[in-house]
């Protein structure tokens, strides 16, 4: 029986925007990623540059007043965690890699993931939209704190609050209404054969992260209508003098926030799960000891919000609490890099590009991990809360999870995505001009953090407490690296176009993996597979002693 | 798409209990919530308010929703979905519901309580 | 749509997908209603000062619309036994009653709602009418979305088509039934 339909004439319209087809949507959820990536970056580079040479005019923004300075900050936060992160690693791995790992033609409910990306689409209208009401786009930090958020008088920004709380709610909207697609699908529409273990990992991380983000965001989707009748109804949700506490809105937030980073994590783990074993030739260490500890971090990461919140006024018994809590979470997930390091032990590594990305990510995140234990710890928090030590800390977790592993995936993707094999020795160029200058950026950041640098602030010469002229340099030095890391971006985005015309055609499995989406043909035609497969083993059999090829795919029959 | 598509009724017939009966049970149960919504007392107010909601959940979980016939994970799912909303209570309710606590008082609260307290005393007498 | 893709029709869990999708919603509707009345709960133990606000609400329109809704459950239950039995055009009538359920209560509602506001009290009036308005318009355009949803599955089924859907809405249209449950106690009762 075969799933395939020839192609009917449909206009270019029904074909690219109006498909239900899971591979069309994956792609309309990447390059909207990447397009809102494009201006989350040059916003990095006007603050960067406002910070390296406060005062001075910059080469494609101009002078930078105050208040932009915070609509920039605020909108790089909100842009990069929501518009880039989220929906390249859920959504677009996600509905590109599901119903292909699984074994299937599409998503269980095609129709559901479109009304998902149109939505999507909508809020990220709406975001951009919002650059261009009177006062600008919101300026009150992407975390939205009432009073500051609450008042117009306060952030300056009244239209463009209001407009990123609907922005925000909507993309939560198109998020839960994609997740539950991919968890039915996930659960329902394995192909005969696959276990709850014969799962690659990468589907489960993204289906994990996609119940994560349902159980979390409820309470902020309520809040977030509560902080918009506050902006706009006058009401008094977050406002003391009228019955409300705005420590409740951070609770709301990052009940949701705190999760929110695992739930971006855990498809990038799961993508470098994939890489690593595919390019050590190895079997995946500890498949279901990973799959046991990441259900352990879901947990735990509930109860470990408040962390954001040690300086905020919240009851110190409270902080004790929630200090232990965020010092266990690191125990599951030190596990996982430990299983990785093994996982490499006595492999043939292959070093093409996706595979530097992925052991790339495993170094840079444990960086990132191991800084966390100083904030996680609500003594050394205090002195480091607000300061750039945070933002090295996040950027050393957030830049290998969606910068890393997005592009380690898609490098090992691209010709299944595309058909083309990406240019290798580009691919290299761009992978150690990124990473170096990664680095060079926000090592001096650990350190002018650590002198007490605060975070936020548009120029460090109008306070006297904060100037200190000698961190100066650093924070030149690191605006450096940020021009150097961006300027390596061109690299990529020449190799990704040119490749999608004059890259080596791809076979069905360039990369000799083993799991169900290299089967079909580079491209996946429309239903992906011929004759649907049925599962005979795990998607990790790499190496397999007595066997003449070093893998075994899941469909061959013994 | 050729396609393996039946109509989809599930594990066929499923046994039905006398639902117009389950109606009437939870009519009868609004009515005490309401009897008891007369009484002075405030926490026979209370209990005959919240044990009544439980009770109907209950009824209609169980009876209308068929979670005692669905798959177990069903109903412990949506419970731990739930004892989340608890966490988040518990972790919360010391920050905003309390307006003091060790070494920190909420004086805007305090006051917006006192504030609101008074009038509806004051306007009695 | 007339086709359907084949990973719409695989049931590895042995649950239904529409089922399945619609615990998958109904659970995270739990988080968002438990979310806001988690806030609510503890911001009223804190402020005794709000009882006198809720002294204001009608506890009989409000007995009233539980009991609309609970009967509107009743025959959206029917409905689902209906289409168990493949009687599309009973389970058609039931749905229908459903909605007419919620249309009651959306009327109901309104009827309050303009009562209170004629009182002088909206939802800038002070923390209880905040959380009131928006509890009970949040419940509200659930009511109204379950509705429109029971229409459109009514049509489908009084062709014999998509029945199960009918269990489906049902589930949802019970859950929206028990979030009503827990808000009448909450705001009309606990004073």
């Amino acid at each position: 029986m075969s799933t395939q339909v020839p192609h009917a004439e449909q206009g270019i319209f029904q074909k690219y925007f109006w498909s239900t087809d899971h591979k069309i949507i994956a792609m309309q959820y990447l390059f909207t990623g990447m397009a809102m990536g494009l201006i989350g970056g040059y916003l990095a580079y006007v603050f960067r540059m406002q910070l390296a040479f406060p005062g001075h005019s910059v080469p494609g923004f101009g002078i930078v007043t105050p208040g932009e300075y915070n609509t920039v900050v605020t909108m790089h936060g909100s842009i990069m965690i929501f518009w880039v992160a989220m929906p390249v690693l859920i959504a677009a791995f996600g509905n590109f890699l599901i119903p292909l790992m699984i074994g299937c033609d599409d998503m269980a409910f095609p129709r559901i993931n479109r009304l998902s990306y149109q939505i999507f689409l909508l809020s990220a209208v709406v975001l951009v939209a919002s650059f261009l009401v009177k006062g600008g786009a919101f300026g009150g930090a992407w975390t939205s704190y009432p009073p500051l958020s609450a008042s117009g008088a306060y952030n300056l920004t009244p239209l463009g609050a209001s407009l990123w709380l609907v922005a925000v709610a909507l993309e939560f909207v198109a998020f839960l209404l994609g997740g539950v697609n991919f968890i039915v699908t996930a659960m329902n529409s394995r192909a005969p054969g696959m276990t709850m273990y014969d799962i690659p990992m990468v589907v489960w991380m993204i289906v994990l992260a996609s119940i994560m983000f349902m159980a979390s965001v409820g309470p902020l989707i309520a809040g977030a209508v509560m902080l918009l009748f506050d902006q706009t109804l006058k009401t008094g949700f977050y406002d003391p003098a009228r019955g409300g506490d705005p420590l409740l809105w951070q609770h709301l937030f990052w009940f949701f926030g705190h999760p929110e980073v695992y739930v971006v994590l855990l498809p990038a783990i799961g993508i470098v799960a994939e890489l690593l074993t595919v390019f050590a030739r190895k079997k995946l260490f500890g498949y279901k000891t990973i799959l046991y500890t990441t259900w352990a971090t879901v947990i735990i990461s509930f109860l470990v919000w408040a962390h954001h919140q040690f300086v905020a006024g919240i009851d110190p018994r409270m902080a004790n609490i929630f200090s232990v809590t965020t010092l266990l979470v690191s125990v599951p997930i030190t596990e996982m890099v430990f299983l990785y390091i093994a996982t490499l032990y006595g492999g043939s590594i292959r070093f093409h590009t996706p595979m530097l990305w992925a052991v790339a990510f495993v170094a840079e995140f444990m960086i990132g991990g191991v800084t966390g234990i100083f904030l996680g710890a609500s003594g050394t928090d205090i002195y480091l809360h607000d300061t750039y030590f945070v933002i090295a800390h996040f950027h050393y977790t957030f830049v290998p999870i969606a910068i890393f592993s997005v592009f380690g995936g898609l490098t090992y993707w691209y010709p299944k995505m595309f058909g083309r094999m990406l240019n290798d020795t580009l691919g290299k160029v761009h992978f150690w001009g990124t990473a170096i200058p990664f680095n060079l950026i926000f090592i001096p950041l650990f350190i002018t953090g650590a002198a007490g640098d605060q975070r936020r602030t548009y120029n460090y010469a109008l306070f006297a407490e904060q100037s200190r002229p000698v961190l100066q340099h650093l924070r030149m030095f690191a605006t450096f690296g940020l021009l150097v890391m961006l300027l390596f971006q061109l690299v990529f985005l020449f190799n990704f176009f040119w490749s999608l015309r004059h890259g080596r055609r791809a076979e069905a499995n360039p990369w000799m993996a083993n799991t169900l989406e290299w089967t079909v043909p580079s491209p996946p035609p429309h239903g992906n597979f011929a004759k649907l497969p049925t599962v005979y083993r795990g998607p990790y059999e790499y190496g397999v002693p007595g066997r003449i090829d070093d893998y075994w795919p899941q469909d061959v029959p013994n | 798409m050729i396609s393996e598509a039946q109509p989809m009724i599930s594990e066929a017939h499923i046994h039905h209990p006398n639902y117009v009966k389950i109606w009437a049970i939870l009519v009868v149960l609004l009515m005490v919530s309401l009897l008891g919504s007369m009484s002075s007392i405030r926490s026979v107010v209370l209990i005959a308010a919240f044990g009544v909601a439980l009770t109907k959940t209950y009824l209609v979980t169980t009876n209308f929703m068929h979670v005692n016939v669905e798959k177990r994970w069903v109903p412990y799912l949506m419970g731990i979905f739930l004892a989340f909303m608890v966490i988040l209570f518990a972790a919360v309710a010391p920050d905003v519901m309390k307006h003091s606590g060790l070494r920190w008082s909420n004086d805007a609260a305090k006051h917006a309580v006192e504030s609101g307290m008074q009038p509806a005393s004051t306007k009695h007498e | 749509m007339s086709t359907r893709p084949i990973s719409n029709t695989r049931s590895v869990t042995g649950i239904p997908s529409a089922r399945l999708i619609t615990w998958w919603v109904i659970a995270s509707e739990i988080v968002i209603f438990g979310g806001l009345l988690a806030t609510y709960v503890m911001h009223n133990l804190g402020h005794p000062e709000w009882r006198a606000a809720a002294m204001h609400t009608n506890t009989w329109l409000g007995a009233l619309n539980t009991f609309v809704l609970l009967t509107s459950s009743l025959s959206a239950v029917l409905a689902f036994k209906a289409a168990d039995t493949l009687d599309g055009a009973k389970a058609a009538k039931f749905l229908r009653l459903t909605a007419l359920g919620g249309t009651i209560f959306l009327v109901i509602k309104g009827i309050e709602w303009t009562r209170e506001i004629h009182e002088g009290f909206v939802l800038s009036s002070g923390g209880f009418w905040s959380f009131y308005y928006v509890l009970t318009g949040l419940h509200g355009l659930h009511v109204l979305a379950g509705m429109i949803i029971l229409l459109v599955v009514a049509a489908d089924a009084a062709k014999n088509r998509e029945l199960q859907r009918v269990e489906c809405i049902g589930l949802y249209w019970h859950f929206v039934d028990i979030v009503w449950i827990f808000l009448f106690p909450l705001l009309y009762i606990a004073r």
